[in-house]
């Protein structure tokens, strides 16, 4: 039961939809983007979050594709985390995002809700960093197809009103071999203690983490250590360990030290499954 | 679309169980507490609202849904199942015959998400069927009757999948 | 064993529910909605320890469609179950994380929830008392400034002044500190887990309406609706006939929907819109902390043995976290302290069991009332005694089993009749968990297999009045309704007492209509749907029925047949001779008295009423605990093997064993459906569930996104259920109570089992990986 009003509108085309924010900002109301709204659903049922006006986002072609395009794999922001699961474009993204809430509920998550989410934990950006997505956004009248890590630094960095419309991957990844492992506290279904990507490049490792700091990130030092193929592979772990971008998360999931053992054991796992011994 | 003339009110119309209704609601209304108050369908039953339980499925566009994490007026445009669509399906009569119902408030969120597992998935395996429905809590059984219903069903001996559910058709 | 000229008794025959229940159908008290009908929703406390400042209502009645608002001010008076301690709405002081403060009651749903939040409260923050063991302090903050002033509702309660202590009963039996002093090995091993929650689908919801001739009309989720009568009538001065309470099927209740805490406010909500229908209803995080949750325990169990095992002696200190409120958890202490040993013959038993108030949540029954968690103490201290001995640990609980003629702890004299077989329960278990292949085995590259056991027994505590009902009332068509107070929860009473009644009459399920929906004004009285009680008592209750109704059938056909009562039986829908069973009359022609050709008729409808009160039970004694709590103990054994990774410390659960002897099962497939729900949920209590507190007692995981529990696929790959049925000469059939059974010893064998796998002793609950982590790094045993 949500207490507050609001005003929901599905435009079906990018203009409608970036006109009608621009106009609700103008009038100094809140208005507010969704794609699969779940988030907001919960959120605005505790009162985390407001909005005066809801644009759904759903209802734009451009945010509903999921295709190869050339060389290109292109999935609209409004896409189902199960449906790239099932299309099977990207197993690697639909590896990691089946592990994300539950069955039923990826049938509403999108990935561009995934992505934009308050929450840490935000998985489906992992493998897309590894692969050095890019992203199509707009604002204004301004379409632009930027790299994800440009705008994504522990989270994105859309400027109000600008509105996430497709994510495009390289074909040349596809192939690639790929590991996404998640850790729980018990139940398969809940948030990850730990959570990580990898995938191998030109025999280079490249891993991303989220569960671990209060974001998801990746970080070339961080690769940089586990490459390092002079140093024995327990080493290379316990380096890595001192060497996170922030201090490790201790909430209801994990404390901060047993997330610590726990990111250790799934490091040795996917340096284990990825060959990456000595 | 003139947001300045909006309310936050209204009219829609609903395709559920094949009837077009008509409803009006609030935009802040979840399709669950419209199914239930609006047009008295209480087979989806409301337990946590946030998504983590299940009990509130149904199909929306012939996928399990948590209708607690939908707007009313987010699917105005697609066709809709509830439990008391889904009285033919053996499903149901899998959890009667099995014993997988105890106090019963969650067994039609489980036939619904079960429903569409089978449909989807005739012949799933064990991983598939856990994937599906570990999205449902049941507090009574402790799961094993529920595992026998489903189990009842599985077409066995046949790897095609996403192929009509010989007692299961759309 | 069953019977086997049993017709129904001891067959699977199908719950009488399930058709309905599939279709989605049944409609649950939420379920129901009406123009007019009006919403109430509570302002919570956002601390768990504060004096209420002031309450500004201002900008909340400004709100649309808000018609009342009621403060605690409204009602200062302290209500309860067993100790009047709590105020239905906080006034002067908060004392947990989510009390009531205020309700405001409006046209829609979401109008109240919006105006909830314009209420602003001004709080002056208290010390919190966040522990068991900080509430057991001397100097600890008082959550109760004068708890031995509140007014006793049941005796068996003592608050003790100037402490956070709500309640102190004591065992003494024998001669404990001499047989400890004597006895040539001992153990001494502490425990201790959290405050958690039912998380019954249903979140707990009710309506309630005055009409304007006075009749307050309660519709609920309740298990008690004469308990809503009682406190209604006791508090709030209605006249106890006034008070109408319905309730329809219940969707899981678990012990939680036992007390009554939201009558009473929507019976304020309703008073205060001059008597119009009000629902209140909570959701999900408000049934987590603003209703009762599971009590926290907190224990040290010392046991004395001779060489050979054999127990000799036994001291018990419980510490039971009631929260803010001794609601169910002075009778829980109670029932933990009568219970204390666990299914053994110990001659010396102390045993000090308190209900302390702390800042949490308060605490209500559980499944097990308090079983779950003192068998969890017991029984992992007999596997570390069992070590200590270098003794099997089957071995050592076989060596002290209870049996006919040994003594409980508040010495009530044990016989075949009153308690089942521990002996052939652990026999049984032992051969499906196939002990004999091994405790511990290797299973592959950091795995391992291991196998735990618990013995477990309750007995069910009462009322020493308590008592049920029944009125079955014959059709034209030969056919029976069947009207009692037990309230259909999920497990299966209504076909129980369905089959006993068809079962007793010789006739056919389908000829037994039960009515599903409880109605106090027709349904007579019945003490409470709780405590594993409908099949003992209100199965009686129906055995008399029946047999005052097959009185009645065979006068009238005697008269039909020109022949004497005791010529006659009936069955198979008919009265018939018994020499001759050819020469009868149907009873569906006489079911509403018989009609001679003539016209004339005689004796009219055949109506069967039947009631069972509980037989020589008695309170207990102050100092020792003497006296008889419980009218039998259920006993059985659950095991598990589990295999652990014992690199990471994740674990799945492969196989859950329950032997239960619970006197004749009338229905072994809901007998089997209680078992394996029993074991689930303790299962997933002891691998999962607990609240979490931050430093100022506010709980971190009020909804199901923070409070897991085991989902489908988590549960024993293999679940194996069997029964042992040593018939109790005086149930219905010789049934005695089994509801509550599957989930008592479930936890403690997890952990037994795991403390093995780990290598490390875990006496703490719950058994995450990161729980068995942190032990392990402590330091191995």
């Amino acid at each position: 039961m949500i207490s507050f009003d609001f005003m929901y509108f599905q435009p079906s085309s990018i203009t409608e939809t970036i006109d009608m924010y621009n106009g609700v900002h103008e009038q100094g109301e809140k208005a507010m983007y969704i794609s699969g709204g779940t988030e907001f659903i919960t959120f605005a049922r505790t009162n985390k979050v407001y909005a005066d006006v809801i644009i759904d986002s759903k209802g734009i072609p451009e945010c509903n594709v999921l295709e190869m395009r050339n060389d290109d794999v292109v999935i609209g922001a409004a896409v189902s985390l199960n449906k790239i699961t099932n299309s099977n474009l990207f197993p690697f993204l639909g590896a990691t995002v089946k592990q994300i809430a539950d069955h039923t509920s990826r049938n509403k998550i999108t990935i561009g809700g995934n992505i934009n989410s308050e929450l840490i934990y935000k998985e489906s950006v992992l493998p897309l960093l590894l692969v050095d997505a890019r992203v199509k956004v707009v604002k204004g009248t301004d379409v632009r197809v930027v790299s994800l890590k440009s705008l994504f630094d522990r989270k994105m960095k859309l400027s109000p009103g600008e509105l996430l419309l497709q994510i495009i991957i390289d074909s040349s990844y596809i192939e690639l071999p790929y590991i996404s492992l998640k850790r729980t506290k018990f139940s398969k279904v809940g948030y990850p203690v730990v959570s990580v990507a990898a995938i191998l490049k030109e025999n280079q490792l490249r891993v991303a983490f989220s569960g671990v700091c209060d974001y998801p990130f990746r970080s070339d030092e961080i690769e940089a250590i586990l490459n390092d193929s002079t140093i024995p592979i327990v080493d290379r772990i316990d380096k890595v360990l001192g060497n996170l971008p922030s201090s490790i998360v201790d909430d209801l999931q994990g404390s901060r030290e047993y997330r610590s053992f726990v990111l250790k054991n799934v490091l040795l796992d996917v340096m284990e499954e990825m060959e990456m011994g000595e | 679309m003139n947001w300045q003339n909006a309310t936050s009110k209204a009219i829609i119309h609903l395709h559920v169980n094949g009837e077009t209704q008509e409803v009006v609601v609030r935009n802040a209304d979840t399709l669950l507490s419209t199914l239930r108050e609006k047009l008295g369908l209480t087979g989806a039953k409301r337990s946590c609202e946030n998504g983590d339980c299940g009990a509130c499925t149904v199909l929306i566009n012939g996928e399990p849904s948590h209708s607690c994490l939908s707007l009313a007026v987010e699917v105005v445009n697609l066709p809709i199942t509830t439990i008391e669509g889904l009285l033919d399906s053996p499903v149901r009569t899998a959890f009667i015959d099995k014993w997988a119902i105890q106090c019963g408030f969650c067994t039609p969120g489980f036939i619904v998400n079960g429903h569409a597992l089978l449909t989807n998935h005739p012949n799933a395996k064990e991983e598939i069927v856990e994937e599906w429905l570990q999205s449902n809590i049941c507090r009574c059984t402790g799961y094993q009757e529920i595992k026998d219903a489903v189990n009842s069903l599985i077409v066995e001996n046949d790897d095609s999948i996403n192929k009509t559910h010989p007692r299961l058709s759309k | 064993m069953a019977n086997k000229s049993w017709s129904t008794v001891g067959k699977p025959e199908q719950r009488i529910d399930a058709v309905e229940k599939s279709t989605g159908k049944v409609r649950y008290i939420g379920d129901y909605s009406a123009p007019g009908l009006m919403h109430a929703k509570l302002v919570k406390s956002t601390q768990a320890h504060a004096k209420i400042i002031s309450i500004d209502t201002t900008e909340a009645w400004k709100m649309p469609g808000v018609r009342a608002i009621i403060t605690g001010k409204m009602f200062p008076f302290h209500i309860g179950p067993i100790l009047a301690d709590r105020p239905p709405l906080a006034f002067e002081k908060v004392r947990y994380y989510g009390e009531p403060v205020a309700i405001i009651v409006a046209d829609h749903e979401h109008q109240a929830k919006h105006a909830t939040e314009k209420v602003k409260v001004v709080y002056e923050p208290l010390p919190i008392v966040n522990s068991v063991q900080q509430a057991f302090l001397k100097d600890a903050p008082l959550v109760h400034d004068n708890a031995e002033q509140y007014t006793k509702i049941i005796s068996d309660v003592y608050p003790k002044a100037s402490t956070n202590i709500g309640s102190h009963i004591k065992i003494r039996k024998g001669d404990f500190d001499t047989a400890w002093a004597n006895s040539e090995e001992t153990i001494t091993a502490t425990y201790s887990f959290n405050l958690s929650d039912h998380v019954a689908m249903e979140t707990r919801s009710t309506r309630v309406e005055i009409n304007p001739a006075g009749k307050v009309i309660v519709h609920s989720c309740s298990q008690s609706p004469f308990t809503i009568k009682k406190v209604l009538n006791q508090f709030f001065n209605v006249e106890v006939g006034d008070i109408l309470v319905h309730i329809p099927m219940v969707g899981g209740a678990f012990g939680g929907k036992g007390t009554v805490q939201l009558e009473p406010l929507a019976y304020l909500a309703s008073k205060a819109v001059g008597g119009k229908v009000v629902k209140l209803e909570f959701d999900r995080e408000e049934d987590m902390t603003t209703a009762p949750c599971r009590i926290g325990f907190d224990a040290t169990v010392q046991l004395g043995v001779t060489k050979e095992g054999k127990l000799v002696a036994g001291k018990y200190t419980y510490l039971l976290d009631s929260g803010a409120y001794s609601d169910q958890a002075a009778g829980i202490t109670r029932a933990a302290a009568l219970d204390c040993t666990g299914p053994y013959n110990i001659p010396n038993v102390w045993c000090d069991s308190y209900c302390m108030y702390t800042n949490h949540p308060f605490a209500t029954s559980f499944r097990g009332y308090g079983h779950p968690e003192l068998t969890f103490a017991v029984e992992r201290t007999m596997d570390q005694l069992a070590e200590k001995l270098q003794m099997d640990p089957l071995q050592l609980r076989m060596i002290n089993g209870i049996k006919p003629g040994h003594t409980t702890p508040t010495q009530t004299v044990l016989t075949a009749n009153n308690i089942g077989d521990l002996e052939k329960c652990i026999h049984r278990a032992k051969e499906l968990i196939k002990w004999d292949e091994g405790q511990k085995v290797q299973s592959g590259k950091n795995k391992v297999r291991t196998k735990g056991i618990s013995t477990f027994w309750k007995t069910s505590t009462t009322a020493t009045n308590a008592q049920a009902g029944a009125i079955i009332i014959f059709e034209a068509d030969g056919s029976v309704n069947l009207n009692c107070a037990a309230i259909e929860l999920g497990q299966g009473t209504k076909t129980i007492l369905g089959q006993i009644l068809a079962e007793k009459l010789g006739m056919d399920m389908n000829k037994v209509h039960v009515t599903m929906e409880v109605n106090t004004q027709y349904d007579p009285h019945q003490w409470r749907t709780v405590a594993s009680s409908s099949t003992f008592l209100a199965g009686k209750a129906v055995v008399f029925a029946a047999d005052h109704a097959i009185a009645q059938l065979k006068k009238t056909a005697a008269v039909v047949l020109q022949c004497s009562p005791d010529d006659l039986e009936v069955g198979g829908g008919r009265v018939y001779l018994k020499p001759d069973p050819t020469f009868g009359v149907d009873i569906k022609d006489i079911s509403l008295g018989y009609t001679y050709p003539s016209g004339h008729s005689i004796e009219g409808q055949i109506v069967g009423i039947g009631k069972h009160i509980q037989r020589h039970l008695t309170p207990m004694d102050q100092q020792t605990g003497f006296g008889k709590p419980g009218p039998w103990w259920s006993v059985g054994v659950q095991a598990i093997e589990i295999e652990l990774d014992t690199r990471d410390f994740t674990y799945s659960i492969l196989k859950g064993v329950t032997v239960l002897d619970g006197g004749t099962i009338i229905n072994p497939m809901t007998a089997t459906q209680q078992m394996r729900g029993g074991m689930y949920m303790g299962l997933s209590y002891a691998t999962s569930e607990k609240f979490v507190f931050d430093e100022q007692g506010i709980v971190q995981n009020s909804d199901l996104r923070g409070y897991p529990m085991l989902r489908y696929g988590e549960q024993p790959t293999e679940y194996l259920v069997d029964f042992i049925e040593s018939p109790a000469i005086d149930g219905p059939f010789g049934a005695r109570g089994i509801g509550e059974y599957g989930v008592i010893g479930a936890p403690a064998c997890l952990a037994n089992s795991l403390s093995i796998a780990a290598d490390v002793e875990l006496n703490e609950l719950p058994l995450t990986p990161e729980s068995i982590w942190q032990k392990k790094k402590e330091g191995t045993k």
